[in-house]
């Protein structure tokens, strides 16, 4: 078996008395496409903010590549430019153009040229189909462009794994289609993913494994099959049928 | 029609040599304000505890002072410390801009830290995630933005300061106010009549000035989203 890209091992985190993660583990492989659902306020925003450590977690380890993140002097700004992250937000970068949104990373954090960066910003843009709007300030794109951007600001940094917060929630229902679309194309290239969302169609379609969280525990994990052909838990159904 | 020559010839003589003093003073008291500033308004937003308590002493201290008492202060209680700008109305020269500096900076210092913190907390964690350090995060992502949310209010602080130049003909030194002072002082009985044509020129330096970058930035932020503007 294929060294994970990513193990998540028995992660614990809790803010002030509220225990919000208790003890989670899962690992992805290369190429993989993990989708984390379950009830909201179950913890699975904060288990994406642990792994790369914007919220570092108590207790448990993070392992990219077999290097843990949580080891002390662990280099976390180069791990982090390994782990993309695609906000419920979007958190485009508001004084810049979509194109620069892009380019920044590559640019600032790998050290790219100029030219290098905006090659590499302009190919995430078709990617994600938006070169005609490269030169638009994110305000001035519609939440679905403004998602698709977010997705390429991620890939441009050609990240080991890139974890997805709910990207569909804040959406209108009308732009929720062209951002799974993408995300769709993007798996298919073979992009590790991990992405928590409600939509269910996405996971059925292209999820290696779907993990169900509730309280901040793993209740159940399986295949689409497994949670498709009715084997699963009372308490998952109602999650998988509400989501 | 020989008043309004003599009109045009006070205009004149008021901007030919003292325009240039009130330009210089607004010029550094606002350039010094800006840096100082900017160090207090870093200082309250990520310095440890000690360091914001002492920012915030300065803000207060220097918000209480009349403006000119502080000139008073540094131009004839101090000279020493302006002599690095020379002897005689030089220092007294700095010693005015360093008090409009000093007073405006407890000032910008309130207005960049609001706007530091009107940028959405999620732009600085999309600039960390990228794998930016604090450091770049806040000098490519927060500040620039907060530069631009700060512009409006900035533009206020402009007119302040310009208007405040005129404090300075009490320690002597040869701008706008204290020009028309030597006029009136002169004909006395065309003393409202200076004072209008001072206005005057105050006014052209100062309202459109607010007006456009005021339009202009509000136009620009919601553009870009930021802030009401």
């Amino acid at each position: 078996m294929m060294e994970p890209v990513l193990e998540v091992f028995d992660v614990w985190k809790s803010f002030d008395e509220l225990e919000v993660l208790k003890g989670v583990s899962f690992e992805v492989a290369e190429g993989e496409v993990k989708v984390i659902f379950g009830p909201s306020g179950s913890g699975k925003s904060t288990l994406l903010r642990c792994i790369n450590m914007l919220d570092p977690p108590h207790q448990g380890d993070i392992l990219l590549r077999g290097e843990s993140l949580m080891k002390k002097g662990a280099d976390l700004n180069k791990f982090r430019s390994k782990i993309g992250m695609v906000f419920q937000n979007f958190n485009l970068f508001a004084h810049l153009k979509a194109i620069d949104n892009v380019a920044i990373g590559p640019r600032k954090v790998l050290g790219f040229t100029k030219e290098q960066a905006r090659e590499r910003a302009y190919s995430a843009l078709q990617l994600v189909k938006m070169t005609d709007r490269a030169h638009h300030y994110p305000a001035e794109l519609s939440g679905g462009q403004q998602q698709r951007v977010g997705i390429a600001r991620a890939m441009a940094m050609e990240p080991d794994v890139i974890l997805f917060d709910e990207p569909t929630s804040a959406l209108d229902p009308e732009l929720i289609g062209e951002v799974l679309q993408v995300m769709l194309d993007i798996a298919k290239r073979g992009t590790t993913m991990v992405v928590v969302t409600h939509e269910m169609g996405f996971a059925r379609a292209v999820s290696n494994e779907m993990i169900f969280m509730d309280e901040g525990v793993v209740v159940e994990r399986g295949t689409p099959q497994h949670f498709f052909a009715g084997a699963e838990s009372a308490r998952a159904r109602k999650e998988k049928e509400v989501g | 029609m020989q008043e309004l020559q003599e009109i045009i010839r006070w205009i004149e003589y008021i901007i030919v040599n003292g325009l240039p003093a009130t330009l210089l003073l607004t010029a550094l008291g606002l350039g010094i304000g800006l840096l100082f500033g900017l160090v207090l308004a870093l200082a309250r937003v990520y310095a440890p505890t000690g360091i914001q308590i002492m920012a915030t002493l300065y803000e207060r201290l220097f918000r209480s002072i009349p403006i000119l008492v502080l000139m008073f202060v540094f131009a004839i209680g101090l000279p020493w410390v302006f002599a690095f700008a020379g002897v005689g109305t030089n220092a007294i020269f700095a010693a005015v801009a360093f008090s409009l500096g000093l007073r405006s900076s407890a000032y910008q210092s309130g207005i960049f830290r609001s706007a530091i913190l009107s940028v959405s907390p999620g732009q600085l964690q999309a600039a960390r995630s990228l794998g930016m350090s604090e450091m770049m995060a806040n000098q490519q992502i927060v500040l620039p933005q907060a530069f631009r949310i700060a512009v409006p209010a900035w533009s206020n602080e402009y007119a302040v300061v310009i208007k405040d130049t005129s404090f300075a003909l009490a320690v002597g030194v040869t701008e706008m106010n204290k020009l028309a002072f030597n006029l009136y002082t002169e004909s006395p009985a065309l003393m409202m009549f200076i004072l209008v044509v001072l206005t005057l020129i105050y006014f052209c330096f100062t309202y459109p000035v607010t007006k456009y970058v005021g339009e202009y930035m509000s136009k620009r932020l919601k553009r870009l989203g930021l802030g009401g503007g």
